[in-house]
């Protein structure tokens, strides 16, 4: 009994003393808990090229001390055809700024001509998707546009709250691998002042946005806004789809779309051409980031 | 019974030795530093790392480095995202490796303080790719600790980083790499 008992302990300990011995040989870096190797958090980047998907907010943010300079066009109607250069002749457009606070907040203000319409807002990511940690980012998003138009009734008294509409938006966005990204937004649009009546102060839509990398510096990119409950009448759900082509500092996203808005509030409750009639129109943002205070 | 108890004792007494000398030999540390500048004609770039594991074998001079390329921090977010994007594609290939070996290690005295030349030769692992890499370098021993720098220089075509055609004037193809750990002793 001893015997065996004996065999099998020095069994035992060559085994381990081998093991240990072999183990040294090959890789050093097992021996301390290497933190390169064990699955330590880390964050999940460049889901979208832009912190716009095209017309709505993207999962991304800016990073501390970016500056974004952005100039968005919407042109007329492709089917104004040759005479109207396919829309070309008209343009609309917004011209904005972004800027990162921190890695997770940053703030924007814009002017489109459409309107003559201020908006500002501020986007927050409270949650943010990593390897090894949560599988998606939450963002939370608000803002606030003016227009500063004349009043077309001057025989009534105009509140300046009139002028006024808000968003508020939540954008759940996971980048599923590098090339395929996807985000669910829903939004509420409150106008202070409707058209109508009957119309709702309120307007809802959920927003999809996705993006197919085409290659390391292009990609496919679709936006889509279904309108939920309190559509403005005779509007339509937005869709465009374009393509994110990035050259250093500047992003340019091409695209086709049925709205010619450029914030929440225009393009959710104004884009009166519907899609799949044809009724589409070219479009681009440019955007050019400075990295305006250093990151450390 | 008594006789195997005592073997016992005494198996168990050889191993915790046999460990101790063994773990007496080794230091590392998993906050060494690499840094890396690349300097173009127009853009200079510059980032550093200061979560780098790295492991010596005093006794056989074995040296092995670990890093996470995500944890390189540029000045400017945007070169960042696109080193991590476009250049070393640290989705796909999230580490970089060196293993390999200082071959005058005898040189070094481990146990005496004072400062010993090292030539380390050995293999880096990036993007991929593996290419055999030799550096100068300096061990300095200071009350029971190492302190480890080199400098040297590698190429991002060697790793097939390739530079896209429109910057390629202005950026350099050659990196320098600067490393500077503190190794501690590694305690069983």
């Amino acid at each position: 009994m001893t015997k065996i008992t004996n065999i099998l302990l020095t069994a035992f300990i060559v085994a381990v003393a081998g093991n240990t011995l072999q183990a040294q040989d090959q890789d050093l870096l097992q021996l301390v808990k290497d933190s390169a190797n064990d699955t330590k958090k880390q964050w999940s980047t460049a889901a979208f090229k832009s912190t716009r998907v095209i017309n709505g907010q993207s999962m991304e943010l800016l990073g501390k001390g970016v500056l974004d300079v952005r100039i968005l066009h919407r042109f007329g109607l492709l089917s104004n055809g040759a005479d109207n250069f396919f829309g070309l002749d008209e343009a609309s457009m917004r011209m904005g700024f972004d800027y990162g606070i921190t890695d997770n907040l940053m703030i924007g203000v814009g002017r489109s001509t459409l309107n003559k319409e201020l908006d500002a807002f501020f986007k927050w990511r409270p949650v943010r998707q990593a390897d090894g940690g949560f599988p998606v980012s939450l963002i939370w998003m608000s803002g606030i546009t003016a227009h500063t138009m004349k009043w077309a009734d001057t025989t009534r008294k105009n509140y300046f709250s009139s002028r006024l509409a808000y968003y508020n938006q939540v954008i759940i966005g996971r980048k599923f691998s590098n090339a395929f990204s996807l985000q669910l937004s829903p939004i509420l649009v409150h106008r202070n002042l409707v058209t109508n009546a009957d119309d709702e102060n309120n307007t809802w839509a959920l927003g999809f946005g996705a993006r197919l990398k085409l290659s390391k510096r292009t990609a496919f990119v679709v936006d889509y806004h279904p309108i939920l409950a309190g559509r403005e009448p005779g509007t339509k759900d937005p869709l465009s789809v374009g393509f994110d082509i990035e050259t250093g500092g500047h992003v340019f996203q091409l695209h086709f779309s049925n709205s010619t808005g450029m914030n929440e509030k225009a393009f959710l409750t104004g884009t009166t051409d519907d899609f799949w009639k044809g009724d589409i129109r070219f479009g681009f943002n440019l955007s050019r980031v400075f990295q305006v205070r250093k990151k450390k | 019974m008594n006789l195997l108890i005592r073997k016992g004792i005494i198996s168990c007494c050889f191993i915790l030795i046999t460990t101790s000398l063994i773990a007496q030999d080794k230091f590392f540390t998993k906050s060494g530093s690499i840094s890396f500048v690349s300097k173009g004609v127009i853009e200079t770039i510059t980032a550093s790392h200061r979560s780098v594991t790295c492991v010596l074998d005093s006794k056989t001079g074995a040296l092995q480095f670990a890093v996470l390329m995500k944890g390189f921090e540029f000045k400017k977010a945007l070169m960042q995202e696109h080193f991590n994007e476009n250049y070393v594609e640290s989705d796909k290939f999230p580490r970089a490796e060196f293993r390999g070996q200082i071959a005058n290690n005898g040189d070094i005295a481990y146990t005496k303080d004072g400062v010993y030349n090292a030539h380390v030769k050995g293999k880096l692992t990036m993007h991929g790719q593996t290419k055999d890499v030799e550096a100068e370098g300096k061990v300095t021993v200071k009350s029971g600790r190492l302190g480890a720098v080199s400098q040297f220089d590698i190429l991002m075509s060697d790793f097939s980083i390739k530079i896209p055609g429109p910057v390629k004037e202005n950026m350099s193809d050659k990196v320098t790499i600067t490393v500077n750990c503190t190794l501690e002793p590694l305690k069983g």
